[in-house]
């Protein structure tokens, strides 16, 4: 098909997406680049608004991507407070909700994913909320004060993230999982046991192994949460982190391949040559483990953002990069690096009791990833390692008088 | 405002007035300096924003924390002026630092 100009357009404004544009720019890109969100704010960073700014530590300038100005200066045309409503391979042209219909040379998918809605009774309620946007953060952070109590519906990072800063801004706190411990979908036992001692010491309540039933409420509003069984737990605001489902419903409407998230190739790239997809709507290539995954991290939409705009500018492919994630909890700095899968043997590297301490899962004598508290020495070099997939001696790995230096060379 | 000079590996400079409390690494990103990646946004997670600070203001960028160090430990090409420029906060007393980036970040 012959290609007329009409640029890159990119569907989600978020970190993945302002940051592909971003790039296509530094890259050398000049054709037009077309930018649409559904939020009304130019793209800003997520992972503080549930640390940082959530406790008032950081405001609305650093949290954007970049200055509002920056847009126009370099000639990314931002059309905000719309969403994308079809996606037409054929005819290289996307519909807006606003009506209008734009075309395209390459698209970029950067929807991301959306907070899991609990579909229980009392989840419409006011105080119900959920946190991904700036604008829940806002709502969140409204509610958080001394005499006020957060309930946590999920133990997951964000819950956690949300707890902590709870604790900080004076606010109670409790949270409340259905798995027998907190992390389970994500991080080992050492890990969930370790948070949750360092949570309960700073005054946060858990509720483990507890079905949520229902959320209760007065004059519209939330007054507590039910579980099975009927023992009700009171709060004045509750935080739903449950899971976040990829916002793929574009793409499978327009024929892409879809499992989970949009499958994409090394490049970002779905089936369609002139349409990729990044950030946490993908399914991607795990190339470290022969798998392909589902990514949700800041990490994976900057891995993704810089192949795709690599692509589309004619550049060479990035390296792959081991996939990581961190998060802020009081004064804790929990690292990690890449995904245990095929895991034979756990291997806890210093005294969880120290506060500063590394998992490492292996398989064989290969690192498959590293959780690391407070440890960024093992975090950096279980990174490489991973990377490598190089064998190491158990042994020496498990000896803390041996630096990670050491270990690695 | 203080001045920053920025140095790609690939000798381009750039001259920016970056605000007074901002960090070294976040007037390059919102200025979109090639060079710094700043993957995690400034929260010595990542060791993408990997600087070599000028000879001359080494001193005067302060002290490594104990997190950045074990950070630079393991980040590429890693000299004796290397810093996180996420933890370099810019104050009057900078005006006219020059920071050189590396070959890459990843």
């Amino acid at each position: 098909m012959e290609k007329a100009n009409a640029g890159v357009v990119i569907v989600g404004a978020g970190h993945a997406g302002g940051t592909a544009a971003a790039l296509l720019r530094q890259y050398g890109y000049e054709a037009p680049i077309t930018l649409i969100g559904e939020e009304p704010v130019a793209p800003y960073q997520r992972p503080p608004l549930s640390k940082a700014w959530l406790k008032g530590e950081a405001d609305a300038d650093s949290l954007a991507l970049k200055p509002v100005e920056f847009y126009g200066e370099v000639g990314i045309e931002l059309i905000l407070s719309v969403k994308v409503t079809a996606i037409h391979p054929a005819e290289h042209r996307i519909d807006l909700s606003d009506g209008r219909t734009l075309a395209y040379d390459f698209l970029i998918i950067a929807t991301g994913a959306r907070a899991r809605a609990l579909p229980i009774p009392g989840a419409d309620l006011a105080g119900v909320l959920s946190l991904r946007s700036a604008a829940d953060a806002e709502a969140l952070k409204a509610a958080l004060r001394p005499g006020k109590r957060l309930a946590v519906i999920g133990g997951g990072y964000i819950g956690l993230e949300a707890a902590a800063s709870a604790r900080a801004l004076g606010a109670e706190a409790v949270v409340i999982e259905r798995e027998p411990r907190i992390l389970a979908r994500v991080a080992c036992e050492v890990l969930s046991t370790f948070f949750t001692n360092y949570h309960r010491a700073r005054g946060v309540e858990f509720e483990l192994q507890a079905a949520v039933e229902a959320l209760e409420g007065s004059g519209g509003h939330v007054t507590g949460v039910r579980l099975a069984g009927g023992r009700v737990i009171p709060c004045d605001v509750a935080l739903v982190g449950v899971g976040a489902p990829p916002n793929d419903e574009i793409a499978i409407a327009a024929g892409l391949e879809c499992q989970g998230g949009i499958v994409v190739d090394t490049h970002a790239r779905t089936r369609n040559p002139d349409i990729f997809a990044i950030g946490d709507v993908s399914h991607r290539p795990l190339p470290h483990y022969h798998r392909s995954f589902r990514l949700e991290s800041v990490a994976n939409a900057l891995e993704q953002a810089r192949q795709a705009a690599a692509a589309i500018a004619g550049r060479p492919p990035p390296a792959q990069e081991v996939t990581w994630n961190w998060s802020d909890q009081y004064d804790v700095k929990y690292q990690f690096a890449g995904v245990p899968f095929d895991v034979d043997e756990i291997l806890v590297r210093g005294d969880p009791a120290s506060g500063k301490f590394a998992v490492f899962h292996l398989n064989g004598d290969v690192i498959q990833a590293v959780e690391a508290v407070n440890a960024p020495a093992e975090f950096m070099a279980g990174r490489q390692l991973i990377g490598q997939r190089r064998p190491i001696s158990r042994t020496r790995l498990a000896d803390t008088t041996i630096s990670m230096k050491e270990v690695a060379a | 405002m203080p001045k920053i000079t920025y140095i790609e590996h690939n000798g381009s400079e750039h001259v920016i007035d970056v605000k007074s409390g901002l960090s070294v690494m976040e007037g390059a990103v919102k200025n979109n300096i090639p060079g710094i990646d700043a993957d995690c946004g400034g929260a010595c997670a990542c060791a993408t924003c990997h600087v070599y600070v000028d000879a001359a203001w080494v001193d005067k960028t302060g002290a490594k924390s104990a997190m950045e160090e074990s950070m630079l430990d393991f980040a590429e090409n890693v000299e004796p002026t290397s810093r996180l420029s996420c933890q370099i906060k810019v104050t009057d007393q900078l005006d006219g630092l020059v920071v050189r980036m590396p070959e890459s970040q990843h």
